[in-house]
């Protein structure tokens, strides 16, 4: 991976006014990926929008991590289900 | 344009607490939030509408004004008109205010997360909120692209217009229907500096041609006279990438399915990769025959009895 594909996790938390702490939790759970150089956290670019969904589910919501991990857990399935339901359309 | 009953929204009664409100509130933004509602308008409107009551009344001095002149804001509308009216006609005293039929209720910006007419005369264009001083990124914008089976069966550009902004992109062979493919940052601009949305663009593909597609392979039913098929011999068939002779083998059977390697689909984003294509033979039995013909039919049915 590039480096300029990486943001720095300071700078996100600065950018988006959260704790890093939150950011953490989330890797524990799997929910994201953190690259880390030389001791410091960088999040890869293409993590950025899911990590924004989980924010805001968080931050306005009020929604904890184990409510979090759920959500995107459903979300995934409803994702695959409607995958497959216009695989099937497009066989008729 | 109507009132809008902000505790009805969230479900609240008049004297509910800021307690009450906070909770009601975080219960039905849960239920419509548009991150666990993907590409549900009318779950987006609904939160739109959650959130705008939100705004009023979980604001002291917002949830004061809705609640002085909240229900006589039409009211003194319509009062207003009504004492113009009466200074143009020269005319002294007010009469009552009777009936008045509302207009629609409509959200000024629909998709795009503004507020309501009422909201937007009552307060005024302004938004609170606890993060509003957060970067925001700005909204996706959706839109879909008609595409022929033969037109996504090559790579190509094609310009399309995204208010009033020409953007060309190109689109590779093999793109599915309702395939979408994301262009980062030509969607609505961030609030407060935040990054703009992006441009996700769903392919809808019509069939213009007489194949059907299942994935990247393609098939389609061949008509073959009943001397080809019994005798053998060669029959040209039109594919995507033009017209191809076929053998035929000799006693091929109705409903025989041919697979032509590589003659199918172009594997998308894979160059020089394409699926097959499978021929299924539909053998036409000879109609008004002639004596000669039955004659010999005849002689044949007795040849193999």
């Amino acid at each position: 991976m590039e480096n300029e594909d990486l943001i720095p996790a300071e700078d996100f938390c600065v950018y988006h006014n959260i704790e890093y702490s939150f950011i953490h939790s989330l890797e524990d759970s799997g929910l994201i990926t953190i690259t880390s150089i030389e001791r410091a956290a960088y999040i890869p670019a293409d993590e950025v929008q899911k990590l924004e969904k989980f924010i805001r589910l968080h931050y306005d919501l009020d929604i904890n991590i184990e409510g979090i991990e759920t959500i995107n857990h459903l979300l995934e399935k409803i994702e695959e289900m409607q995958q497959e339901i216009l695989q099937l359309r497009n066989t008729i | 344009m109507d009132f809008v009953d902000y505790y009805k929204t969230l479900g609240v009664a008049k004297n509910a607490s800021t307690e009450d409100i906070k909770k009601a509130y975080r219960k039905l933004a849960r239920k419509y939030h548009p991150d666990v509602n993907p590409n549900d308008k009318e779950a987006n409107k609904k939160f739109q509408q959650i959130n705008e009551a939100n705004e009023v009344l979980s604001d002291a001095e917002k949830r004061k004004k809705y609640d002085q002149y909240g229900e006589n804001w039409k009211h003194a509308d319509q009062y207003e008109q009504q004492r113009q009216q009466q200074r143009q006609q020269g005319q002294g005293g007010f009469g009552g205010f009777g009936d008045f039929g509302g207009g629609d209720y409509t959200y000024s910006s629909g998709d795009e997360g503004g507020f309501s007419d009422f909201f937007e005369s009552l307060f005024g264009g302004t938004r609170g909120g606890r993060r509003s001083q957060a970067k925001y990124r700005g909204q996706d914008y959706n839109a879909e692209l008609n595409l022929s089976l033969t037109d996504a069966s090559t790579t190509h550009k094609q310009t399309i217009t995204i208010n009033g902004k020409n953007v060309r992109i190109t689109i590779p062979a093999g793109v599915e229907n309702g395939q979408q493919i994301k262009l980062k940052g030509y969607g609505s601009p961030g609030a407060n500096g935040g990054p703009n949305g992006d441009l996700i663009i769903t392919f809808v593909i019509k069939n213009d041609t007489n194949l059907k597609r299942e994935g990247n392979n393609l098939y389609k039913d061949e008509d073959l006279d009943l001397y080809t098929a019994v005798l053998g011999g060669e029959k040209t068939i039109d594919t995507l990438s033009g017209k191809i002779k076929l053998k035929v083998a000799a006693e091929t059977q109705n409903g025989t399915k041919v697979r032509l390697k590589g003659k199918g689909f172009p594997v998308y984003k894979k160059e020089g990769q394409f699926g097959d294509l499978y021929v299924t033979w539909n053998i036409k039995l000879p109609t008004n025959l002639t004596e000669k013909q039955k004659e010999l039919f005849t002689e044949l049915s007795k040849l193999s009895s």
